[in-house]
């Protein structure tokens, strides 16, 4: 099993709570501390992507976070159960729904979070299958893990 | 840590938008409500302070350019006050260094803004 699992409800305000853990975890596994700020930044924009997918789709459903900090790497899986679309060749579309504001909450964020992880993460691997969406994120953990 | 956005207007008609905590999926309506408050006031020449921002994700992001589309719809301005390196990163890996005027303090953005009536 991954060094540690979490699954979470689809709420914004877990997002944070979800970084916390990440960073947490990312320290201990001997990410070096400059590239914590990334880790922390890279897996919450995952998560945002993956809650307003089920928000929008499964409300009910939680989001699910692998972090792997066995080997020298230390590797975040970030899950969601909504189907991906093979078809179009993308992503299911999280973009905020419209409103009469003039300009929604997502603007864009989707497409700008997704622009971020491949910005931050060291290596990416975006899954996209019938069973949801996999964003796979990984970074060096050079210095020995703590005990 | 919660999101504080406070404003204050100058003499010259800019308003000061003063952002302090984590700019996130949770906390970015509080963002988003304040400038669409303020667009709707008739202030349509916006410089936010991020000097204070300890976090910022892409909803952020797109709460900015959002406001940045609604003030230019009035011929407004969105500009930011940053010099955080962490920050600006985020700014630059997606582009957005190109869309925001990015200066290091409220005085300089004032200064500009005058050089360039």
């Amino acid at each position: 099993m991954a060094t540690v699992e979490l699954s979470f409800s689809a709420l914004p305000v877990h997002v944070r709570t979800a970084r916390l853990i990440v960073t947490a975890v990312a320290r201990r596994s001997g990410v070096a501390e400059d590239i914590l700020d990334e880790v922390r930044l890279a897996v919450g924009e995952a998560c945002s992507r993956a809650v307003e997918a089920h928000r929008r789709h499964c409300p009910d459903e939680p989001v699910r976070l692998e972090l792997n900090g066995a080997a020298s790497r230390f590797e975040v899986v970030v899950s969601d159960t909504v189907p991906g679309d093979d078809a179009a060749g993308g992503l299911p579309s999280v973009a905020a729904s419209d409103d009469d504001s003039g300009f929604a909450l997502g603007d864009g964020a989707a497409e700008l979070g997704l622009a971020v992880i491949a910005g931050l993460a060291d290596d990416v691997e975006i899954e996209s299958t019938p069973k949801g969406v996999q964003i796979r994120m990984s970074w060096p953990a050079e210095a020995p893990a703590q005990t | 840590m919660d999101l504080k956005v406070n404003d204050y207007t100058t003499d010259d008609g800019l308003t000061v938008i003063n952002v302090e905590g984590e700019i996130d999926v949770y906390t970015a309506p509080k963002l988003r409500e304040k400038l669409i408050d303020l667009v709707n006031k008739g202030k349509f020449h916006l410089l936010v302070d991020m000097e204070k921002v300890e976090f910022l994700d892409s909803t952020g992001l797109g709460v900015l350019v959002g406001g940045l589309k609604r003030v230019r719809a009035h011929d407004g301005s969105l500009e930011l006050v940053c010099t955080q390196e962490r920050i600006l990163k985020i700014f630059r890996i997606t582009g957005l260094t190109k869309v925001f005027g990015i200066h290091d303090s409220i005085a300089d953005a004032q200064e500009k803004r005058k050089g360039a009536k």
